[in-house]
């Protein structure tokens, strides 16, 4: 009936908003959205993960090397490139704003060059990066490689190769501790504020008051498991941390 | 007519891959490759599995390559290859030819040029 072919239409137009995730029709909600940087030289890894990612509502850029990604993000000295790069290389300590913003990083550990693992120290080495969180991603499950990845930072490592239930997860876990990250940095940020009115206000070296010794959390106590080797991520069900697919 | 044609070739493919399934060529990761698939990538099995092929190709005319020499002796590259090959597989769900890989990794981790 024509009355229902139009209610009908209706309801699919409205469904096909809801389903359009293409990042342009976002533009109202790109703080919402999540930014993922994934590091891969596999170009078919390269293309699942953008597309898990995509679907999951989250804003992609993929890379297909360690060095890539440091460039993109803005942390490579003019010594530790392999190539010149011609455009204006940033010092590594002034190099916010003219590298990517990212939200998340999510790396496969096997590369040429330079490893997940080895992408994941430089991050953390880093101090205005070493906040975002790494994922890890490896078709091996070595407990050694596992452990030391998580010792280093890492904040999950997951079994290739990755499903959609993996990357649900994961942006709902990133979701949710967000509210908790922001709050902690405006905390620091607070915190600075306060030693600095201090520091204006007295003349003399501050005595009695003991300045935090520096800004950035030393001890973050949020959920990345920085120290612990063995600390599951509290929101997570830490079974499903290392997902072992059973190969048969 | 024209749907029909496409239902008859849908019903096809659908066949096809129950028995790709059952054979155990392909695994529940073909699956997931399909889940990614919608309005706003419709191509998106098709393409993944055309890089697939091309890169495939390359990796084993490289193992090939490596192979038909006299003195081979190069395991570690071979390995490497063959990690990739592995890779790739898994991410499609080409179980089978995962499998092979490992078999072939392990012959080739014993230095065992005849497996």
């Amino acid at each position: 009936m024509g009355s229902n072919s139009i209610v009908s239409n209706r309801w699919m137009s409205e469904k096909m908003n809801c389903l359009d995730l293409s990042p342009n029709s976002n533009s109202d909600n790109e703080e919402e959205e999540v930014h993922v940087l994934a590091v891969d030289d596999s170009l078919i890894d390269r293309k699942v993960i953008e597309r898990l990612l995509k679907i999951s509502s989250c804003k992609v850029t993929a890379v297909d090397s360690g060095w890539g990604a440091l460039k993109l993000l803005g942390l490579l000295d003019d010594d530790e490139e392999d190539k010149s790069s011609s455009s204006s290389s940033s010092s590594s300590s002034s190099a916010g704003f003219e590298g990517l913003k990212v939200d998340l990083i999510i790396t496969d550990y096997c590369m040429p060059g330079m490893t997940g693992y080895e992408l994941l120290k430089k991050i953390k080495e880093s101090s205005s990066f070493r906040e975002i969180p790494v994922v890890i991603m490896s078709s091996e499950n070595v407990m050694a490689r596992i452990d030391r990845c998580l010792e280093e930072g890492a904040e999950e490592f997951i079994a290739k190769p990755v499903k959609l239930s993996d990357v649900k997860r994961l942006r709902d876990y990133y979701m949710a501790t967000r509210e908790i990250r922001s709050v902690q940095s405006s905390v620091n940020v607070n915190k600075r504020k306060l030693q600095e009115s201090f520091d204006v206000s007295t003349s003399s070296s501050p005595s009695s008051i003991s300045p935090s010794p520096s800004p950035s959390s030393a001890s973050p106590p949020s959920l990345f498991s920085s120290s612990a080797p063995c600390s599951p991520s509290s929101l997570d069900s830490p079974t499903r941390r290392i997902k072992m697919t059973s190969f048969d | 007519m024209l749907g029909w044609g496409v239902d008859r070739l849908r019903a096809d493919m659908s066949r096809l891959l129950a028995i790709l399934f059952h054979q155990g060529v392909l695994d529940e990761q073909f699956l997931q490759l399909q889940q990614l698939q919608d309005e706003s990538s419709p191509n998106f099995v098709s393409e993944v599995v055309n890089i697939y092929f091309h890169e495939s190709e390359k990796l084993l005319r490289n193992l090939r390559g490596l192979l038909l020499d006299r003195e081979f002796s190069d395991y570690k590259k071979m390995g490497i290859h063959l990690n990739q090959f592995m890779g790739s597989s898994s991410s499609i769900g080409a179980k089978r030819v995962r499998n092979v890989c490992v078999a072939f990794r392990a012959a080739s981790e014993q230095n065992n040029r005849a497996g």
